[in-house]
């Protein structure tokens, strides 16, 4: 399966991933899709090496003072602790989610709580924190969604069927990533319903109408 | 090979000298980096402690075919920043953790340890200007848009190393 994405993340969102800045949402995506993908698995890895000779390289003055007994205090934490046995990896074949989104939903598929949003669409929204969204979309087979524009960076990664935009197709673990100046109009493919993890930078409001709702579905 | 026996010493037998030297140098960065992060010295002092207590406890999850120990205790570092100081949740990818039986090949283990020493010595050599937007991203001073990735250092053969690392665990999990 590994072998057939073609729409990676790029380099600038492995890196945020490796140092640890993004928002939690984008975490969940990069952790989703290297969970599908070696490739940028391989590539987020590399810039752990990286975050790992900054550590080891670290300048002089940057280079804080311990205070007195800390390798004691440190070894009492040990003693004290609880010892990880080894364990093989837990491996689930047959779930549609990889692992960090099933966490987060409960389950699997059967286990998101959808909520109509209109035209047969549904989403389900993630708890993650507020500085940006995470939402799962369900897209029924050869539903279009209308042209929207983006506030900031979105990216969309497919978990089940496919979607067509413009020129691009993105089947199971491809991610779409767009900015604020991009239109866009993806659609579902005919042959079976999709189902994709969506997040995006500007913040969620929760308190509005119901087409008001709807409304700001559009301009994810 | 750096560091690596090391951890073997504490996994295998519990050697408190060991971890002593390792703690003698990481420590004193790790707690460094949390407090160029923004945590105060005792925060940051708190969570060094924490992260080589970690390293402790986890030593078997350790693989040195896909990573080198300066960059296992960042990512521990990294993940406790985040849980303590940022109080978020960090997802991570699902588990390719080697069973106990499955021991990785020395020569990919070496292999992986050099080119984790060529790209060091690379980001040793750099122009200032672009070594300290490098040490910015990792600190935590930029945010993801403001993350140039272009920094010409040789990620790609470390790439095709921990690909082939991982292509080893998918096929042993089979």
């Amino acid at each position: 399966m590994t072998e057939t994405i073609k729409h990676h993340l790029n380099d600038a969102i492995l890196m945020a991933y490796a140092a640890g800045s993004l928002p939690e949402a984008f975490n969940l995506m990069v952790a989703s899709h290297l969970s599908l993908c070696d490739s940028c698995r391989a590539q987020a890895e590399s810039f752990d090496a990286l975050g790992g000779e900054v550590l080891d390289q670290m300048r002089r003055d940057d280079v804080a003072d311990l205070q007195p007994e800390s390798l004691e205090a440190t070894l009492a934490l040990i003693l004290g602790g609880p010892v990880d046995k080894p364990h093989a990896a837990e491996t689930d074949a047959c779930g549609v989610l990889p692992k960090p989104l099933r966490d987060y939903v409960g389950g699997d598929l059967e286990a998101i709580r959808w909520k109509p949003v209109g035209m047969g669409v549904k989403q389900a929204i993630l708890p993650t924190s507020k500085d940006a969204s995470a939402r799962l979309l369900f897209i029924p087979a050869g539903t279009a969604m209308p042209d929207h524009g983006h506030h900031g960076t979105e990216m969309t990664m497919v978990l089940k069927g496919a979607f067509q935009d413009d020129d691009d197709y993105f089947a199971r673990g491809d991610v779409e990533i767009a900015d604020s100046d991009m239109h866009h109009t993806p659609v579902a493919d005919i042959h079976e319903d999709c189902i994709c993890l969506a997040v995006a930078d500007a913040p969620l409001q929760f308190d509005r109408l119901i087409p008001k709702i709807a409304q700001r579905f559009l301009q994810i | 090979m750096l560091w690596v026996e090391h951890v073997a010493r504490i996994r295998d037998d519990q050697d408190t000298q060991a971890f002593a030297e390792l703690f003698a140098h990481f420590a004193p960065r790790v707690k460094g980096f949390l407090m160029k992060s923004g945590a105060d010295a005792s925060l940051a002092e708190e969570c060094a402690q924490d992260v080589m207590a970690t390293l402790w406890h986890k030593s078997h999850q350790f693989d040195p075919a896909r990573a080198s120990v300066a960059t296992w205790i960042f990512t521990i570092a990294r993940n406790r920043r985040i849980d303590l100081i940022r109080r978020q949740r960090r997802p991570e990818p699902e588990d390719l953790t080697w069973g106990p039986e499955e021991e990785p090949d020395q020569e990919d283990v070496l292999t992986l340890q050099q080119e984790t020493e060529i790209l060091g010595a690379a980001l040793a050599e750099l122009p200032d200007a672009q070594r300290e937007l490098i040490e910015k991203a990792y600190f935590g001073d930029l945010t993801h848009s403001e993350i140039a990735a272009e920094t010409g250092l040789p990620l790609g053969t470390i790439k095709s190393r921990i690909r082939l690392a991982l292509d080893r665990l998918r096929h042993a999990m089979k």
